[in-house]
């Protein structure tokens, strides 16, 4: 145990917990979908993927920084959440798990392969300036865009904490999705607030993936990947629980982060299924979930 | 005879010879179809064969596995290792093959089915265990790690070492497809196939009733990923290599699961039935890009597909045409 490991291991977890902040958005989005309208969105990875995708072209032919571009990408990825759950997900709510499950695969093959045909396989990242800045906090160096993007997740999870506890639409849906029949009951139009929730969910996923082009480029393939890596963040965390989900995408950036240095890269994510099989037999609910009995 | 007659009873004259007219064609079909064309019927009964096995888990017995590939990959990295390393023949093979998926299948089930996982968290579990597993082999020399496994591309018909043309790999999976159907309707017919269906319509009233649910549970698993290993041994024989990547992916998994739920879960046509839309749709689309040369667009047609079909027929394609066309079971 030399000092230079010592350090090398905090910059690792450092580095962890930055984009660990990116995953916890993204995870946040699904936590959101599932803990209001107990649909899996077995899509979110491509939506993810799509968002970076739209990051990059406006940084790569319009010259616009993701940062600047992520609002904008996340109105749209509003409307067409929105727009998906009213015309194409709404009659398949309360349906068996097997149904939902084909229906966001096919939605999920889509997206994927709109990107492969719009945008090829090559892997496509976006070249800023800042990529070479790092912050100096003593003996600690650290990515200035991996800061500014856990910084920009921290404020958006802010935001839509606001919005959940604040605002009246906010409290309807957490209403609609404690007690269904009681939220129509009191006159709340539900589909509205699925539809409602289905946006700011794809909206979550769309601000992750334009921060997350920032700190890696981005193929099709990806998709997948991140569609189980929500998953497990989400599971880990407590599907349901916003503070779980942004705890899990911390506890999944830094696993990832130290096993990568402790172990080989390519075993990551054998850390993190490893974590997701103790989790789902040891507490199911998850390590921020209510339990349900 | 009170087997036979089990089997059959209750199921429509005209079912039954269809599905004899049925059999007797795909025995003659080698002989009627072109090279392409036995490669599309060798795919069609691969898929009708693992999605069957699929079924018996899902659509009979109602747990939602997204990890099948560990059993088909564990099993076909094993036949194929022996083979590989000891030249022990997969006829030999294929027993250690099977017991291993089982034991994997019966660990995966126990765990998930004693802490009472359901739905999609048992879905995730399955889908973590084949992970899991994936980046073990990738790191696991004796299988070649992500290099791959190679067999020896050998043409001569070696029939004992599961050795030669696509004919030989025909008539194998045919056997298997139509020895699984049967036992399929075996079981469905069985007290255990009653227990199954209990289970997924209500485990809690199954249990209620007195139904042992975990041991009928762990029996669907092992039945299940036992078959699936055979399907696993059969793939890495017919293609020659195996390679984490794609043994284990998430998507072969996943791939296993559509035509069962294409065509009818839990029925028994339906995995066939699924097998040919879903094949029959992939040939037509491969073609269909062709002619524009944008890579992905099959995958769009395909998603597409998917999509229509889920969204108006999202019981699966067979039962429909089993009502219009008489042939299901008359109602007792």
């Amino acid at each position: 145990m030399t000092a230079d490991f010592l350090l090398s291991l905090a910059q690792a977890i450092t580095k962890g917990l930055l984009t660990g902040m990116v995953y916890g958005l993204m995870a946040l989005g699904l936590s959101v979908i599932f803990g209001v309208m107990r649909v899996v969105n077995f899509a979110h990875g491509e939506i993810m993927v799509v968002g970076m995708y739209l990051a990059w072209m406006g940084f790569e032919y319009l010259q616009v920084s993701p940062m600047l571009s992520l609002p904008v990408i996340a109105l749209i990825f509003f409307g067409a959440g929105y727009a998906l759950q009213r015309v194409v997900i709404s009659p398949f709510i309360g349906r068996p798990e097997h149904q939902q499950f084909l229906l966001l695969l096919a939605i999920a093959i889509l997206l994927v392969n709109a990107c492969l045909v719009v945008a090829g396989p090559d892997s496509r990242g976006v070249q800023m300036e800042s990529q070479f800045d790092s912050y100096e906090l003593g003996p600690f160096v650290f990515d200035a865009v991996r800061a500014h993007a856990a910084l920009t997740a921290v404020v958006i999870a802010g935001l839509l904490w606001l919005f959940f506890t604040r605002t009246r639409t906010g409290k309807s849906i957490r209403a609609a999705a404690d007690n269904n029949l009681g939220a129509l009951v009191v006159g709340l139009d539900v589909r509205r607030l699925y539809a409602f929730t289905f946006g700011v969910g794809a909206a979550c996923v769309g601000a992750a993936g334009a921060l997350m082009i920032t700190i890696i480029p981005v193929t099709p393939f990806l998709a997948a990947e991140y569609t189980l890596l929500a998953f497990v963040i989400v599971i880990v965390g407590g599907l349901g629980s916003m503070t779980g989900a942004l705890a899990g995408g911390l506890l999944i950036g830094v696993s990832e982060a130290v096993a990568g240095l402790l172990l080989q890269p390519s075993l990551k994510s054998m850390v993190s299924f490893g974590i997701l099989i103790l989790v789902l037999l040891l507490r199911p609910q998850g390590l921020f979930g209510k339990s349900s009995t | 005879m009170t087997f036979l007659t089990r089997l059959t009873g209750g199921v429509p004259a005209r079912s039954l010879w269809c599905l004899g007219g049925l059999l007797m064609l795909l025995l003659v079909a080698p002989a009627l179809l072109g090279k392409y064309g036995l490669s599309v019927l060798i795919l069609v009964l691969y898929f009708a064969f693992v999605g069957q096995a699929w079924n018996i888990m899902m659509g009979f017995a109602g747990q939602l596995s997204l990890g099948h590939a560990l059993y088909a990959g564990v099993g076909g990295y094993i036949a194929a290792g022996l083979f590989f390393h000891y030249g022990i023949g997969p006829w030999a093979g294929v027993f250690v093959a099977v017991a291993a998926a089982v034991a994997a299948g019966s660990i995966v089930g126990y765990l998930g089915f004693r802490f009472s996982l359901a739905g999609v968290y048992f879905a995730l579990l399955t889908i973590a265990f084949s992970e899991f597993t994936r980046i073990a082999f990738d790191h696991w020399g004796w299988v070649g790690g992500s290099g791959g496994l190679f067999l020896k591309v050998d043409s001569t018909s070696d029939i004992l070492n599961l050795r030669g043309g696509p004919l030989l790999f025909y008539y194998v999976i045919l056997a298997l497809a139509a020895g699984t159907f049967i036992l399929c309707r075996a079981l469905l017919e069985s007290r255990l196939g009653r227990y199954w269906l209990a289970i997924r319509e209500d485990p809690e009233a199954a249990q209620a009733v007195g139904v042992p649910v975990l041991r009928c549970k762990m029996i669907a698993i092992m039945i299940s990923a036992g078959l699936t290993a055979l399907a696993g041994v059969w793939n890495a024989f017919y293609y020659n290599n195996l390679f984490p990547e794609t043994a284990f992916a998430m998507g072969r998994s996943i791939e296993f699961t559509l035509a069962p739920i294409i065509g009818g879960l839990g029925t028994l046509f339906g995995p066939i039935v699924g097998a040919v839309v879903l094949t029959g749709l992939g040939e037509i689309f491969t073609d269909l890009s062709e002619v524009f040369h944008i890579s992905g667009l099959k995958q769009i047609f395909y998603g597409l597909a998917l999509l229509v079909i889920v969204m108006y027929r999202p019981a699966g394609v067979w039962p429909w045409i089993a009502d219009r066309f008489g042939f299901g079971e008359k109602q007792k």
